[in-house]
């Protein structure tokens, strides 16, 4: 499996940290309820085919948000997550 | 048909030709009492103790596939009962008590065979803590028996001693442990529930989850609809996507996790081997394949396959503790879809919707689960409550935080396990 990168091109697999869906990029506000907090940080959609989710590139130390199919492997897009609109 | 070593004699004199399909195949009637959506081993499991353990009939197991398609064929057949915090250290006891007597139980041949579950440790602090999980062992009532290096080489003269990056300081032996057949375990307990009047239905895809007024009253499925008074949700890395039906979103991530067998050799490995700081286990299989493991991919997939850079750390894992498999060669590989919770730990409990249940949360440990999941499963099914040893796997712990089992005390958190 190989991702592109936008920084440094398609990479192995191997340069990079999975972390967990894109649910992490919708951080509940402070003061939120129990259900806010739990979505966020344990229910997942865990879809079987098209998800999203966040990796790390360790080389260029860029978070980045994987579009991807989790039945193919197929990488469909990455992006900055600086870029991804909350 | 009951089997026994006499019938295997006179079949075998008669030309074999006695036998009979080990299960029927039934069509699915409009309504049952109880559907099952799984028919894997812990479904399997449930099915035979709802009967069994507590009297009920009119059950059904609605299996997309064929029955024991899913990770109970795809494991690496470990059965052990070496857990520590409380939660899962009684019920897998309970479990290895299960399996101590299935075959008996089942009148099926599982080959469980208790070879003994080394666990290596490769420093001071890993002995301190292997020396706590044992005494936490026996304090459950299990066997455990903390072995010096000394101890480990008379048991396993053929790993790399020289070796200096993990050098092996000694090992948690844990005599009980050992394997079984994995589609053996399937297909017993499918002929036990079969012949205490459950329908296996095979081919039979749910597509829907009817749920009326917060009650569930029943399924659709790619046979047509059926209705039921309770529903069981037991889909392993597949929960989710049954959960969504119900309109639920799980607790669990699906993850891909390799496996590994060599050619049949000679009888070598005597025990079952994990070497944790390598992520690398192994053991021999009956036919003589060498049966080999190691950790997650690490990331969520449905594929059942995985990728090469994992391939490649198992192997060199393989080889840094036993150099002496280097020439087996390697038959084939697979990946699992592991259910995995935040905290490593499953679930057994009802739902908010009136009648429906969830059992999932297996992680990569679902295996050695199967009886004691079916017995606490058909528990709660059958009378309401939870059963005691499996009071602790609780839905709501992530909401709440309350009582989260982290076994390996890495944290409650999806990609950590």
């Amino acid at each position: 499996m190989r991702i592109p990168c936008p920084c440094c091109g398609p990479r192995d697999r191997r340069e990079f940290t999975y972390y967990g869906a894109s649910d992490y990029l919708d951080r509940p506000a402070e003061g939120a309820d129990l259900e806010a907090w739990d979505n966020y940080l344990h229910l997942r959609d865990n879809p079987a085919g098209v998800t999203r989710d966040l990796w790390y590139h360790d080389p260029c130390q860029a978070w980045l948000e994987v579009t991807r199919n989790t039945v193919t492997h197929e990488i469909l897009s990455a992006h900055p997550v600086s870029e991804v609109s909350a | 048909m009951r089997y026994s070593g006499f019938r295997v004699f006179t079949q075998g004199l008669s030309g074999n030709r006695g036998w009979r399909p080990a299960w029927r195949r039934p069509e699915p009637k409009p309504a049952y009492d109880i559907i099952i959506i799984g028919g894997g081993g812990h479904g399997l499991s449930t099915a035979y103790y709802l009967a069994k353990k507590h009297g009920l009939k009119n059950i059904a197991v609605l299996e997309k596939g064929y029955l024991g398609s899913g990770n109970i064929g795809r494991n690496t057949t470990i059965v052990r009962a070496n857990y520590f915090l409380p939660g899962n250290s009684e019920f897998y006891s309970h479990s290895l008590k299960l399996w101590e007597g299935l075959e008996g139980e089942l009148n099926y041949n599982v080959m469980h065979s208790q070879r003994g579950l080394i666990n290596l440790f490769h420093s001071d602090g890993q002995r301190d803590a292997f020396a706590r999980r044992g005494n936490a062992m026996l304090a459950q009532g299990d066997d455990a028996i903390l072995l010096d290096r000394e101890g480990v080489r008379e048991k396993l003269p053929y790993l790399d001693f020289e070796q200096t990056r993990y050098p092996i300081y000694g090992g948690l032996y844990h005599p009980r442990g050992g394997s079984a057949r994995h589609d053996a375990v399937a297909w017993g307990y499918a002929r036990g529930a079969d012949q205490l009047g459950v329908d296996l239905i095979q081919n039979c895809e749910v597509t829907g989850i009817d749920i009326e007024n917060g009650k569930v009253t029943g399924v659709q499925t790619t046979r047509g609809a059926i209705k039921a008074k309770k529903v069981a949700m037991v889909a392993a890395g597949r929960s989710s996507q049954v959960a969504a039906m119900a309109g639920m979103r799980l607790p669990i991530e699906s993850h891909v996790l390799q496996a590994f067998v060599t050619e049949g050799l000679k009888p070598v490995i005597d025990h079952v081997v994990s070497f944790g700081m390598g992520h690398f286990y192994i053991s021999q299989s009956d036919k003589g394949g060498l049966v080999f493991g190691g950790d997650l991919d690490f990331y969520a997939s449905y594929a059942a396959r995985g990728n090469l850079p994992m391939v490649e750390h198992v192997m060199e894992a393989g080889m840094t503790l036993m150099p002496m498999i280097g020439r087996a060669r390697v038959l084939r590989s697979w990946g699992g879809i592991m259910d995995m919770s935040p905290d490593g730990s499953p679930i057994i409990d009802k739902t908010h919707i009136d009648g429906l249940y969830v059992n999932c949360g297996w992680n990569y440990g679902g295996f050695k689960a199967v009886p004691a999941s079916g017995w606490c499963l058909a528990h709660l099914m059958a009378t309401d409550a939870p059963h005691p040893v499996a009071a602790r796997f609780r839905l709501d712990r992530f909401r709440t935080g309350r009582g989260l089992m982290d076994e390996e005390g890495t944290g409650s958190q999806h990609n950590l396990h």
